[in-house]
This record gives C-alpha cells, structure tokens and sequence, in this order.
C-alpha cells in the first residue's frame, strides 16, 4: 500500500551547502552518469544533439540572485533533487503503489515495473523532483543512489551517492538526518540548516545550509575620507544648460 | 499544467455521460426498451470512452489495472472503483430497462449515487494538489458535480433542471476563476520560500538548470494558455450557458436542442482547458514564477 510509513529506523538524506556551492554542475553529470548505468531505467535524452535537446534528469542546478537591502546582490547557485519528504506527497496518491518510502532508511523510491506512468506523483511533488522518462514511460527519481550506499562490491569512500562524492567543492554532504549526533545533523544545527517550502507540510528530510553573511564595514572610517565626496554636485556653464534644457523638452 | 487532450476529453465525456446516467437513474418514470437503450448507449458511450481516453496519457497504458490496488490512500485508484462500481450498477438497471421493462427504482438511486461519486472522485484527484493552489479548495469538487449535473440533465431532455444547473455551474465557474486568480498569492509559496533565500533578500531566478526545456517545464508550466486567459474564460461561458439558454429558451426544436447541446460540450471543453492550462502550479517559482 503506499500509505506512508508512521516513523522510519533512519532518515537518509542529504545536505546541501549553499554558501560552498560554486554551480559546476558536476553533480548533474555524476548523477545522470551513474544513475542511467544502474538501479532502474536510463534516463533517456531526447533530440540530444539537435536543435531541441531534453532529458531526464534527477538532480538539476538552478542560479538565483539575491539582492539583500544595502549590499551588492549575490548569486547563489542552487543544487536541487528528491528531498526524500517524511510526508512525502508523491507517495499517497499513487495508484498502483509504485512509489514507496522505504521504512528501514527512509528513501522515497519508484518501482518501475509497477509505474503506469500517470504522473501524477510529479504533479503532488512541490520542488519538482520527477521526472517522466518520455523513452521509458515511467516515472525517475533521486534513489539517493541506494545501489551505492549499501554497495559491499565499491570501496568504502564510494559508498555515497554519487553527487556528494564527485562535489568539486564538497558543498554535499550524505548522512542519517535523524540521529541528531550524526556528522550531517551536526552541520544542520551549525549553520541553521533550512526546509524547502516548509508551507507545504511536506516536511522534508535534505536541508539546506544557507550562504554565510557577507563581510560589512565596521571598522572606523578614515577622517580624511569626507574630503573625497563628489564636490560638484550641481552641474554648471555648458552642463548646467544642457541640463536644463533637456528637463523643458 | 499541459492541457493534454486525453485529459480534457477524460474528464469533460465522463463527466457528461456519468451526469445522463445520474438523471436516468433517478427518473421515476424511468424510458424503457429502444428509448432506454438510446440513452443507456449515449451514457456509457460517453462515460466509458472519457475514462477510456484517461488510459492514453499513461507512459505505460498496458499496466492501468494495476491502479485498482491502492484504494487505501490514492484517489485516482479509487476513482477507477467507483467508475466500475458506477457503470456495473448502472449497467444492470439499465438492462433490465431496456429489454424487461423493469425499474428497480433502488438499483437506479444507488447507481445515480455511484455515479455522482465518480465525479467526486475525479475532481478530488485534483483538488487534493497542494501544490496547485488554484485546485486545493472545495469549490473544484463542487464545479465538476455542477457541471456533470447539468450537462446530463440537458442531454436526458430535461430543460428547465437543466438550465438552472449550467446557469449556476456558469456562476461556479466565473467565481472559481476570479477566486482561483489570487490563491497562489495567497498559498504564501513564493520564490524565497522555495529556495529558502528570502532572509538575505528578494530573490530572482537569474540562470535556469538547462538551456533546453524539459518534462516539468513542458507538463506542470505551461504558460502559452495564459495570454489570452481572459477572453477565452468568457468565450467558455457563452458557449456553455448563455448560447445554450438563448437556443432552449426559444420555441422548441430539436435541431435548435442538438446546437444547445453542442454549444455546452463545447463550452464545457473550453473551460476544462482553461482548468489545466491556467494551473499554477508552484514548481514554477524555481522557474522564476513562469
């Protein structure tokens, strides 16, 4: 039945350093790599090296920019795949029980030989985190690379998903988000990990760390700086009458 | 959303030939024989080929009846009960109309339920979206029963019912439209919600994940229906309850009735396309709120 288990042993997940991030992409690229290789159907590509190329991808990175009040704005690249929810909405309102979550470490993941491909799971999915695979005809998702996690035949350090082991800039971190003494929950109270859309009640497992505060000028400012304001604030002679003659037109 | 038209159809025929079976079920002077089996045809050929054409947007058609297993929590699983349990029922009252002349008048009303109940289950799939705030409010169920209701009373002759329900389904739907205009807004879902960045400041979506387009863009942020969104909610409206009015309400013709009719299914179709192509759903604010 794909009601959702009441608690689960382990909550898997991910956390994802906003300040650390430098949009690389490169765990798009691992993850397509891996994951179209492994557990499951590829992921397709459509019209790959044509004029309108698309596929299917797990984990996507978006760039905003911020633009605090008195600061420069800042651009913050934003890594985003499954959030693996506690109360994941995509789970319930599948018809064939195809989409599960995994009592024993909390993984949401899709059966795909029982996936009729409605879609209506991506449609209940607030972040986007599904996708149709239009070759396959069944529904894709982050499976927090369980076939790697649990993997006796891979060397230890790659018993991660494949994102956080390729982060360039180890801005990804894997861990059990619900022992509050584990490594990743550890950072989440650090740095004041955040929810996503936490308005929708999905309560979601993957934080995310927020970008540290910017430097500000605090220091003293030197007594000779006055003297470096603009002087001539009022334009005069030639300016001063293109100027107004500009305003009457 | 991407107004697929196997949607479209899905729910607009089943939603019509379900409101017939709902009308005949509860007629106490129920038609019999070839009048019967005129209706009975005209329902279920509407009601079966809407959840039919359901079956076609499917990635993977050849499993639909693996849908029926998870009535537990799933409406779209338990939509497919109820249409099965809905057409069974009505299946056997409407042949014991047509070639016994029998009604059971028990058998009729708990079919009518069942099938009012398909509808309901219908738009619960999506109004239970809190993710398309537009959808997420009682007032979908209701729009689709109006709708049902009053399209199967004008295919079942009834006139006057008929014209009461579409004109208070017209009602419904201008102010769902109007309502449903301000329920993002008002969801209190917004880009710094969902990236989280708000604290820092006002956030803008400045470089999209890929340069293509892709399965979330195309299905659940469809925009091409919004240009011209207004226009064609009015143009929804006089299809399916003024024109339909004008034509009944003039002296009666049956030709002057089948243009009614058409103008509605038309109307209706409209509208439904309006229903998805103007959903909001909120994986569009990643998107820079397209």
């Amino acid at each position: 039945m794909t009601d959702l288990p009441a608690t689960t042993d382990r909550k898997l997940g991910l956390v994802i350093d906003l300040d650390t991030c430098v949009g690389c992409h490169a765990c798009v690229i691992s993850c397509k790599g891996w994951n179209t290789e492994n557990y499951g159907a590829p992921l397709s590509d459509q019209d790959p090296y044509g004029a309108d190329p698309s596929g299917t991808f797990l984990n996507r990175v978006h760039s905003y920019e911020v633009q605090p009040q008195d600061a420069p704005a800042q651009l913050i690249h934003f890594p985003k795949s499954c959030l693996h929810c506690e109360d994941a909405p995509c789970v319930t309102v599948c018809p064939t029980g195809a989409s599960y979550k995994r009592t024993e470490d909390g993984i949401v993941l899709v059966n795909e030989t029982d996936c009729i491909g409605c879609g209506l799971c991506a449609w209940a999915c607030p972040y986007g985190a599904r996708e149709l695979d239009a070759a396959e005809g069944v529904m894709k998702k982050c499976t927090l690379c369980v076939d790697r996690i649990y993997n006796e035949n891979l060397p230890e350090e790659d018993r991660t998903p494949a994102c956080v082991r390729t982060c360039p800039a180890g801005a990804r971190h894997f861990g059990d988000l619900g022992d509050p003494d584990s490594a990743v929950s550890q950072l989440v109270a650090d740095r004041g990990g955040i929810d996503l859309m936490p308005e929708q009640g999905t309560k979601p497992v993957n934080k995310y760390l927020p970008p540290r505060p910017k430097d500000t000028w605090q220091g003293e400012v030197d007594v000779l700086a006055p003297f470096l304001e603009p002087v001539a604030e009022e334009p005069k002679g030639f300016l001063a009458w293109i100027d107004k003659t500009l305003e009457k037109l | 959303m991407h107004p697929a038209p196997s949607i479209i159809a899905f729910t607009t025929f089943s939603g019509l030939g379900l409101g017939l079976l709902f009308w005949l079920g509860i007629d106490p002077t129920a038609p019999t024989g070839w009048v019967a089996f005129a209706f009975f045809l005209i329902g279920y050929l509407l009601a079966v080929g809407g959840l039919m054409a359901s079956a076609l947007h499917l990635g993977r058609p050849e499993r639909a009846l693996k849908a029926f297993t998870q009535w537990r929590s799933s409406w779209l699983s338990r939509e497919a009960w109820m249409a099965v349990a809905a057409l069974s029922v009505m299946g056997i009252y409407a042949a014991l109309l047509v070639f016994l002349d029998l009604q059971i008048t028990v058998l009729g009303w708990l079919g009518a339920v069942l099938c009012l109940a398909t509808v309901f289950t219908t738009s619960m799939i999506y109004t239970q979206l809190k993710t398309v705030p537009r959808w997420y409010h009682w007032s979908t169920p209701v729009l689709f029963q109006l709708y049902a209701l009053g399209g199967g009373a004008l295919l079942s002759g009834r006139v006057t019912t008929g014209l009461v329900l579409i004109g208070l389904a017209a009602l419904a739907q201008a102010g769902w439209w109007l309502a449903g205009d301000r329920r993002l807004a008002a969801s209190g879902s917004t880009i710094e919600t969902a990236t989280g960045l708000g604290a820092i400041g006002k956030t803008r979506a400045f470089e999209p994940p890929h340069t293509g387009s892709n399965y979330l863009l195309r299905e659940m942020v469809f925009v091409v229906g919004r240009k011209h969104g207004q226009k064609l909610r009015l143009i929804a409206l006089v299809l399916m309850a003024v024109l339909p009015a004008v034509l009944l309400l003039l002296p009666f013709g049956h030709l002057l009735a089948v243009v009614a009719l058409l103008s509605h299914v038309a109307g209706v179709l409209l509208s439904r396309w309006l229903f998805f192509a103007q959903a909001e759903h909120v994986v569009g604010l990643y998107y820079g709120n397209r």
